[in-house]
C-alpha cells in the first residue's frame, strides 16, 4: 500500500534514512481540507475509498446510529461520524469524516519497532508498508487518534493512505475526487491553509463565532486538516481530540528507555567481567572440602 | 589435587528439569523481545523466522515461562523467607565481593543474594505476565483501552530489562562461584562447597545441626 519507488521518504521506521537524491527540488508539503460545514454526510467518499482502494468491508450491523460500520476497520479506511449537537435551541448535525490525519509528528511511526513497516513521505503522507508489518499493534498505542486497525486475517495494520498512490501520479485522492459537495478539498499544505482562512471567514459572517482550522501543534501540524464551525471544541465531532499529542509514555518507551536500557545491560556485562577479571573466582579449598569430610564422618572417628 | 568431600545432594531432576525449561524460555524471551525493543536489535527475529513469527511466539513462550516459573516458585519459596542472618550478609555485600565471606553468618539453602533474585524474578514476571496479557492483541484487544496498553508497553519493557538485569547476576555468580554450576547440571554439590557456601544446610543436610 505504498509508492515507495516513486516519493522521496523523510522518514522510516526503526531505521534511518538516506535524504534525497542530490540536485532534487524540495518536496511539496501536501493536505486534504475537510470543510464539515460542506459536508452532506452522503458517504460518497467512504464509498470511492473502498472502491479505489479494493477494499471488502464485509456486512457488519446497525447500531442505530448513522455511522456505518461504526467504527473504521482493517478495510473501512474513512467513517463517516455523525454527531446530533444541541446548540441552544438548534440542534446541529456535525459530520465528520473520520481517517488517518497524516501527522507531521506520526506517533505509528516513532512507536513502529519494524524497519520501513511505516513511512513519511517527503510531501507529509504517512504509509503503511504491508510487506514489512509484523502486526505487533505498537502503532495503535502510538497513535493520537485511535486510527490504525489490524486485520484478523493477515495481522497486518491498515489506515488510509491518502492515495499516496494517485498522489504520486498528480491525482486528488479518491475521496475528495468522489465528494459531490466539494467539502474535501486537496493540494500544497500552504494552498490549503489558505483555502480554510477564506472559508473561517465566511462561517463567522454567517454567526459560527468560533470557526477556524483543526490542525493541532500537538503533532507538529497534520496532512489532513478539517475546517470546523466550532474549533474551540473539536471534541464535539465525534471525539476528534481536543489537542492530540503522542502520549508521554509513548516518547519514554520509545525515547529515552532504549538507549538507557541497552546501556544498562551493557554495563551489567562489563562489570561482571571486570569483577572476574580484578577478583577473580570464589574457589573452594582443600581445607573446605576436608573440613566438610570431618563434619560429614564426625561421628566415625 | 583437591580431595573432594562427598557429594551433597541439591537439586532433584525434577526440580532441574523444571529449571532449564524456565531458563531457556527466558532466554528465547529476552531475545524475541529486545528484538521487538531495539531497532538496532531487530535482525533477533530472524532466530525466530522473522518479525511476523516473533511476535507469534514470543508471548506462547511467555506462557512456558510463567507455568514453568510458577513450578520453581512453589519448589524454592519456603527455602527464601528473609531472616536475620540475610540482613548480616547483606550489610557484608562489599566482603562477599571481595571473595572475603569467611565469618558472616552460617547460610541456610539460600543466601540473601540468591533470595533477592528469587524474590525478584517472582515479583517481575508476574508483572511481565500481567503486562503481557494487556499487551497480547490477538486474543485480548478488546479487554484493555489503548491507555491501559500504553501503560502496560512501558511496564513490560521497563521489568523486562529489570529481569534480564537480574539473570546477568544470576548466570554471573553461577560462573563466578566455582562448584555452583553442577547443582543444576549434575544435581549435586561437594561437600566443601556446601561447607563453604551454605554451612547450615549443610549440617542439615548430613544430619549434624
Amino acid at each position: 500500500m505504498s509508492v515507495l519507488q516513486a516519493l522521496d521518504l523523510r522518514r522510516r521506521s526503526a531505521s534511518s534514512v538516506a535524504p534525497p537524491p542530490a540536485g532534487k527540488a524540495p518536496a511539496v508539503e501536501v493536505a486534504k481540507l475537510i470543510d464539515v460545514s460542506k459536508c452532506i454526510g452522503c458517504k460518497a467518499c467512504q464509498t470511492a475509498c473502498l472502491e479505489w482502494n479494493q477494499l471488502d468491508q464485509p456486512i457488519g450491523f446497525f447500531d442505530g446510529t448513522y455511522n456505518n460500520p461504526p467504527d473504521l476497520t482493517p478495510a473501512s479506511w474513512t467513517v463517516m461520524k455523525y454527531t446530533e449537537y444541541e446548540n441552544g435551541d438548534n440542534l446541529e448535525w456535525l459530520i465528520r469524516k473520520d481517517g488517518c490525519m497524516h501527522c507531521d509528528d506520526p506517533g505509528c511511526l516513532k512507536a513502529c519497532p519494524a524497519p520501513g513497516a511505516i513511512v513519511q513521505y517527503t510531501n507529509g503522507i504517512v504509509d503503511f508498508v504491508s510487506e514489512n508489518c509484523i502486526g505487533c499493534g505498537y502503532c495503535v498505542k502510538g497513535c493520537p487518534f485511535n486510527i490504525p486497525r489490524i486485520s484478523k486475517t493477515d495481522s497486518k495494520a491498515y489506515k488510509c493512505t491518502l492515495c499516496s498512490d494517485r498522489v504520486v501520479v498528480g491525482q486528488a485522492p479518491a475521496c475528495a475526487k468522489a465528494c459531490p459537495t466539494q467539502a474535501i478539498y486537496f493540494g500544497t499544505k500552504a494552498d490549503m491553509i489558505a483555502h480554510a482562512s477564506k472559508r473561517i471567514v465566511d462561517l463567522k459572517s454567517r454567526g459560527f463565532q468560533n470557526a477556524g482550522l483543526y490542525n493541532p501543534q500537538g503533532v507538529n501540524g497534520t496532512h489532513v486538516m478539517y475546517v470546523l464551525h466550532h474549533a474551540d471544541k473539536p471534541s464535539l465531532y465525534a471525539g476528534l481530540p481536543d489537542n492530540p499529542h503522542i502520549s508521554p509514555l509513548v516518547g519514554v518507551w520509545k525515547g529515552v528507555m532504549k538507549p538507557l536500557s541497552l546501556a544498562a545491560i551493557a554495563f551489567a556485562g562489563v562489570f561482571g567481567l571486570m569483577h572476574y577479571v580484578t577478583k577473580g573466582p570464589n574457589r573452594v579449598s582443600e581445607s573446605d572440602e576436608r573440613k566438610a569430610t570431618e563434619l560429614a564422618e564426625g561421628d566415625k572417628k | 589435587m583437591t580431595v573432594e568431600a562427598k557429594p551433597v545432594s541439591r537439586y532433584t531432576t525434577a526440580a532441574r528439569i523444571n529449571h532449564w525449561i524456565t531458563a531457556v524460555s527466558l532466554v528465547l524471551l529476552a531475545l524475541s523481545g529486545l528484538s521487538l525493543f531495539h531497532p538496532a536489535l531487530f535482525f533477533l527475529t530472524d532466530l525466530f523466522g522473522g518479525g511476523q513469527l516473533t511476535r507469534v511466539i514470543h508471548p506462547w513462550i511467555g506462557v512456558v515461562l510463567a507455568v514453568s516459573f510458577l513450578g520453581l516458585f512453589f519448589r524454592f519459596f519456603t527455602l527464601n523467607f528473609w531472616n536475620r542472618d540475610d540482613s548480616v550478609w547483606m550489610k557484608n555485600l562489599g566482603a562477599v565481593i571481595n571473595n572475603k565471606e569467611e565469618g558472616l553468618p552460617e547460610l541456610g539453602k539460600y543466601n540473601a543474594g540468591q533470595k533477592l533474585v528469587f524474590w525478584g524474578q517472582s515479583i517481575l514476571i508476574l508483572a511481565l505476565f500481567c503486562s503481557g496479557i494487556v499487551l497480547w492483541d490477538t486474543y485480548f484487544f478488546d479487554l484493555t483501552s489503548i491507555d491501559q496498553k500504553r501503560l502496560a508497553a512501558v511496564a513490560h519493557a521497563l521489568c523486562a530489562i529489570a529481569a534480564i538485569l537480574i539473570w546477568i547476576v544470576h548466570v554471573y555468580a553461577a560462573i563466578w562461584v566455582k562448584g555452583t554450576l553442577r547443582a543444576m547440571t549434575r544435581g549435586s554439590v561437594t561437600g566443601g562447597w556446601a561447607w563453604k557456601h551454605h554451612r547450615k544446610w549443610f549440617r542439615q543436610e548430613v544430619g549434624k545441626p
